[in-house]
């Protein structure tokens, strides 16, 4: 294991990418920190309570949160600066009993040819009972070109008794395809709150799957996918609960398509349990018309209507 | 000044909805428009909107002819329209709303003031979403307070007592006349509301697409409170113009 400190040292693409996924103001992370910059660390602070440590037999990190810890924050974005990078991660949390945190991870890829760039983080969240984890992540792609940017995040949560995850993922542009797999098992009393927002234009591809077992007592999980389909752009959603108990579960897939894009909802409502309550809601469709004149009749474009809209669904 | 010179229009599915309509609005009144269900008020609001385009006819705003104008040209000249059937927006705040309504003019204390205005509890809507979780009621009176927040030289409200209830309407009294008093240019409600139409300088009756009676309220008033209604107003000369 290696749980050393590491200047920070990246380049300013790198500086620019992470504005951008983790509001990083160019000078420090308050917090624990780890920074992957094209497969390799550009920096790593661990603190009294967060130690981050590299993985011995692949590539990737253990972050442990010891029990009780309080506000504190941990980033732990990756980034890839150029072309031609294929980087895949495995980080594992280890979140304390009674832990209070908040983790900011986050992908960006900036590139400027047609050669593929490709990043896969693999998260495992082992949360102990009773803690509370918010989990923001967002996704990006930059560059002046079309190019070939994918983001294939993976997440494994396994939430003990009474814990909480709230996961806040975001991709609003430039990344041609993502798959992004998450698997949740609950425990009695832990609850699980997903708010996933999605744009894609031209031919980019989006694939979410979500599969929560609520395995535990009372339990809970909401699932809740806002996305907005442009161009030829193709996205897919499918959010699979298990109730096995005594739960409640409930999923939303809002969409807007608009040009060509297409979005395709795939509820899985699985019930093992009569006291297992479980909900899908769907709602695909383009801008209603009555909201661009609305704010037509405040002063704004048609265009500028529409990207208000927009920006608000997927705020 | 709003001029309306023979303005007709008429659904795609040929039903003519409002008839050659010459009406004139000076500045510094508030109009009420009245007249049964399907008379074509709410047309004649979004024609004045632009929400509508004519089938013939003019609209002059202040000496400019804004006929052939779109909705946000109009709203940029300062025509504001409050929709019967308020939008809903998942993602869009009410502040979001009224800072564009105000064009990032209003303070997030002035914003307040404008909802509580309007009867809302301000710390409990500002942050809240102009969504479904809302009630009819609420958001008309959001609605209500987006209109007010663009100081506009002309105003239409289209039927702005419909999903209020009876303690939020009184409050919408009040925020007509505080309206009336600080007129930076004209005023049209269009309503059914005896207490509306009470508020009124001018009183202007739609019956199938046509004006049948128009002039200070006072004038017009017997008329509509005889019991014999608009075919009484129907039977009367039809000048349309104040």
């Amino acid at each position: 294991m290696n749980a050393e400190n590491k200047e920070l040292q990246m380049k300013e693409e790198t500086k620019e990418l992470l504005k951008i996924v983790s509001d990083f103001d160019g000078t420090e992370f308050k917090g624990a920190y780890n920074i992957r910059e094209d497969g390799g660390c550009a920096g790593r602070k661990s603190t009294e309570n967060i130690t981050i440590e590299s993985k011995e037999d692949k590539p990737g990190i253990n972050i442990h949160v010891k029990p009780g810890t309080k506000g504190e924050n941990v980033f732990i974005p990756a980034c890839i600066t150029h072309s031609g990078v294929d980087d895949l991660v495995y980080n594992d949390f280890y979140i304390g009993e009674g832990a209070d945190v908040t983790v900011i991870a986050g992908c960006g890829v900036h590139t400027i040819t047609e050669e593929e760039s490709r990043h896969n983080g693999i998260h495992r969240f082992f949360i102990e009972k009773n803690a509370r984890v918010r989990y923001v992540e967002k996704h990006i792609g930059t560059g002046a070109t079309k190019a070939n940017r994918f983001i294939d995040p993976e997440t494994d949560a396994y939430l003990a008794e009474g814990s909480y995850l709230e996961m806040d993922t975001t991709q609003i542009q430039g990344v041609e395809k993502t798959v992004r797999k998450t698997r949740a098992k609950l425990d009695a009393g832990a609850k699980l709150v997903i708010r996933e927002k999605l744009m894609t234009a031209d031919d980019d591809t989006a694939e979410t799957d979500f599969v929560v077992e609520l395995n535990g007592e009372d339990c809970g999980a909401d699932v809740v996918s806002r996305s907005v389909a442009r161009g030829n752009s193709r996205q897919s959603f499918r959010a699979r609960l298990i109730g096995n108990t005594r739960c409640t579960g409930h999923s939303e897939c809002d969409a807007i398509i608009a040009d060509h894009g297409s979005v395709l909802s795939v509820p899985e409502l699985e019930a093992y349990s009569e006291d297992a309550a479980l909900i899908h809601e769907a709602a695909i469709g383009k801008i209603a018309g009555e909201q661009i004149m609305k704010l037509q009749t405040l002063g704004l474009t048609e265009e500028e209507a529409e990207a208000k809209i927009i920006e608000g669904f997927l705020r | 000044m709003l001029e309306l010179e023979n303005l007709s229009w008429t659904t795609e599915d040929g039903t003519e909805v409002l008839k050659n309509v010459s009406l004139q609005i000076p500045d510094g009144k508030v109009v009420v428009i009245t007249g049964p269900n399907g008379s074509g008020k709410t047309s004649l609001a979004k024609l004045i909107a632009g929400i509508y385009e004519p089938t013939s006819g003019r609209i002059v705003l202040n000496g400019e002819d804004i006929t052939e104008m779109g909705i946000t040209e109009r709203a940029r000249r300062g025509i504001s329209y409050a929709f019967q059937q308020p939008v809903r927006f998942k993602g869009l705040t009410v502040s979001d709303l009224i800072a564009l309504s105000s064009k990032d003019n209003l303070s997030r204390p002035d914003m307040c003031d404008v909802l509580v205005k309007v009867g809302l509890c301000a710390t409990d809507y500002i942050d809240r979403e102009v969504d479904s979780t809302l009630s009819g009621g609420e958001i008309k009176r959001i609605e209500i307070a987006s209109v007010i927040s663009r100081h506009s030289v002309l105003t239409v409200f289209d039927e702005p007592e419909a999903g209020i209830d009876l303690w939020s309407f009184t409050n919408l009294i009040d925020v007509f006349r505080d309206m009336q008093k600080n007129l930076n240019g004209s005023l049209i409600i269009i309503s059914h509301q005896e207490r509306i139409i009470d508020i009124a300088d001018e009183l202007v009756v739609i019956t199938d697409g046509e004006i049948t009676a128009c002039g200070p309220k006072d004038e017009i008033m017997p008329s509509l409170m005889d019991g014999k209604g608009c075919r009484k107003m129907c039977e009367m000369p039809r000048e349309g113009i104040f």
